[in-house]
């Protein structure tokens, strides 16, 4: 299963080594990174793999969030399927 | 990877603009729950809707968590309960509801639809009992939803069931005025209700439906209103356009929803219902983006107009999205609910009039609509009368749910709280149709033929 993973809010030191560092922890595979920074606000939308995760979508979801709120950012994960129907006829 | 654009705009579109799926709803069939007693059957109707709907709840709160979309309602619609209490010996349905009640109370689910009956072309004996026993139903219930379909395009309007629908509608409103006339926010009178809508408080499990069945509605008037802000003084073709690709988004959501819960609980997927249902929000109303075209409050010239395109250009851009739409799809328009047309009833810009006409173009009716206490049955009756017949001759589905607000005159305020929100009183013409309801009978089918 694939998920689109999206990061916001002020930008600090270390965001992608921290999300990335706990997502190698849950053996998911990062595929695509996309981020900008714009007035000190930092987006990151990244396209993961699932597939030999031992953890459910759920539960990487909510670990991700309290890495987030330990940061003060927003990181919500999502499956991309959603993303793919609402843009693509 | 997907446009981080559009990545961005979903996001934006879920924490700001109310972008949500409305609800889930499954239809569960009754039709062997019957018996020869009304707490026997009261028994099978819980059992079975307990067992069927036991992983419901669940099941959308875990799509929910996955996809990150919110979804407000899980739902329960079930066979016109006339249909199933004809069985019994006994006349009062009441604990027919109240197992009703129970069972939604068990699966948590807020509303369960289907304490109904269809009465177009006239009454069973199940079908009478059933709508006498909606009063005391509706007061001793929290979360079950009635309806009654009085007329259809194939078999005219059924007078006798409209004069007494107004009565039953004011014994409700007496029975709740405690909790201002809550009963009759459950309540809906039909004109060609259909069989698969998944929205309160008309939904029930159709004769030609499934054994069980996953229904999904759609919303989004926020998404709509925002998309359409854009486009300030740009033509109508423009207009319509950005609302048929809004739609577009918002239909898929809810199409990925429907087959994610239909397959998880093992339940064929019946339909995506695509309509622009608002909630009395800041943000989440369509009176708001009839508004936005242009229109100074909605109610004044040019309501009408508006509306309809609104609704078809809905239509349009979800028919696409989805391999099955049905339900009631297009534009609500209840007033309570709606942020925007509860300001336009109370500055006197939206009239009962006003919006019996936008009913011949969007998709229900006169929609959780106060009228003052004192409005007799007849008056109620007339109201009824005027809606199924716009439904009737135009084939479209049309539905009155109205509230005698016990003690108020017009310009009080009726609340309800939650998602039914608050209802501005609104004035009823004065003059008798005392006469004209008390006729009874059947106004015949309309012509629908020789149309070359």
């Amino acid at each position: 299963m694939k998920a689109i993973i999206t990061v916001t809010g002020k930008d600090t030191t270390g965001i992608i080594a921290n999300v990335c560092t706990s997502l190698a922890g849950n053996n998911v595979n990062i595929l695509d990174i996309s981020q900008t920074v714009m007035q000190e606000y930092f987006t990151m939308t990244m396209l993961v793999d699932l597939e030999k995760s031992t953890k459910s979508v759920t539960e990487i979801s909510q670990e991700l969030e309290d890495l987030g709120k330990t940061m003060g950012l927003v990181i919500r994960t999502q499956r991309e399927d959603i993303f793919d129907l609402m843009y693509r006829v | 990877m997907n446009n981080m654009q559009d990545i961005i705009a979903t996001l934006d579109m879920i924490d700001n603009q109310h972008l949500d799926v409305r609800t889930i709803t499954m239809g569960i069939s009754l039709l062997d729950c019957c018996g020869e007693s009304v707490n026997t059957v009261a028994d099978k109707i819980y059992d079975k809707i307990t067992k069927r709907a036991e992983r419901l709840v669940e099941t959308g709160e875990q799509i929910e968590k996955e996809f990150g979309i919110p979804i407000v309602n899980k739902r329960i619609s079930v066979t016109p309960i006339s249909l199933i209490g004809a069985s019994c010996k006994e006349s009062d349905y009441t604990p027919l509801a109240i197992a009703l009640d129970k069972a939604a109370k068990t699966c948590g689910v807020n509303f369960i639809g289907g304490f109904s009956a269809l009465v177009h072309k006239g009454f069973t004996k199940g079908d009478i009992n059933l709508i006498n026993s909606i009063p005391s139903a509706l007061a001793q219930t929290e979360r079950v939803c009635s309806s009654v379909n009085v007329a259809s395009t194939k078999a005219g309007i059924n007078m006798d069931a409209v004069a007494l629908m107004g009565k039953i509608i004011k014994q409700t409103a007496d029975m709740t005025a405690d909790t201002s006339g809550f009963g009759c926010a459950k309540l809906v009178v039909f004109a060609n209700a259909v069989e698969d809508n998944p929205f309160m408080a008309g939904a029930f499990h159709g004769i030609g439906e499934p054994e069980c069945v996953i229904n999904v509605g759609v919303s989004g008037p926020g998404v709509v209103h925002h998309a359409l802000k854009a486009c300030k003084g740009q033509p109508f073709d423009v207009v319509a356009e950005t609302i048929k690709k809004t739609a577009f988004k918002i239909t898929r959501m809810g199409q990925l929803v429907a087959q994610e819960a239909s397959q998880r609980l093992d339940v064929p997927f019946g339909i995506v219902d695509l309509s622009l249902a608002p909630t009395p929000a800041k943000g989440d109303s369509v009176a708001r983006i009839l508004e936005e075209m242009g229109l100074e409050v909605c109610g004044t010239h040019g309501t009408t107009a508006a509306l309809a395109m609104l609704n078809d250009a809905v239509k349009k851009g979800g028919v696409m999205a989805s391999n099955h739409v049905g339900g009631l799809s297009g534009a609500f328009i209840p007033v309570s609910e709606d942020e925007g047309m509860i300001a336009a009833a109370q500055c006197g810009a939206l009239h009962l009039d006003k919006l019996e006409a936008m009913t011949c173009v969007c998709s229900v009716g006169l929609d959780m609509i106060a009228v003052p206490g004192d409005t007799s049955a007849s008056t109620i009756s007339a109201i009824i009368a005027d809606e199924a017949a716009i439904g009737v001759v135009n084939t479209k589905t049309t539905a009155v749910r109205i509230i005698p607000a016990v003690g108020k005159k017009v310009g009080d305020l009726l609340e309800f709280g939650g998602l039914l929100g608050s209802a501005p009183v609104m004035p009823v013409h004065e003059f008798s149709s005392e006469d004209f309801i008390s006729r009874g009978g059947r106004i015949p089918a309309p012509m629908h033929s020789l149309k070359n």
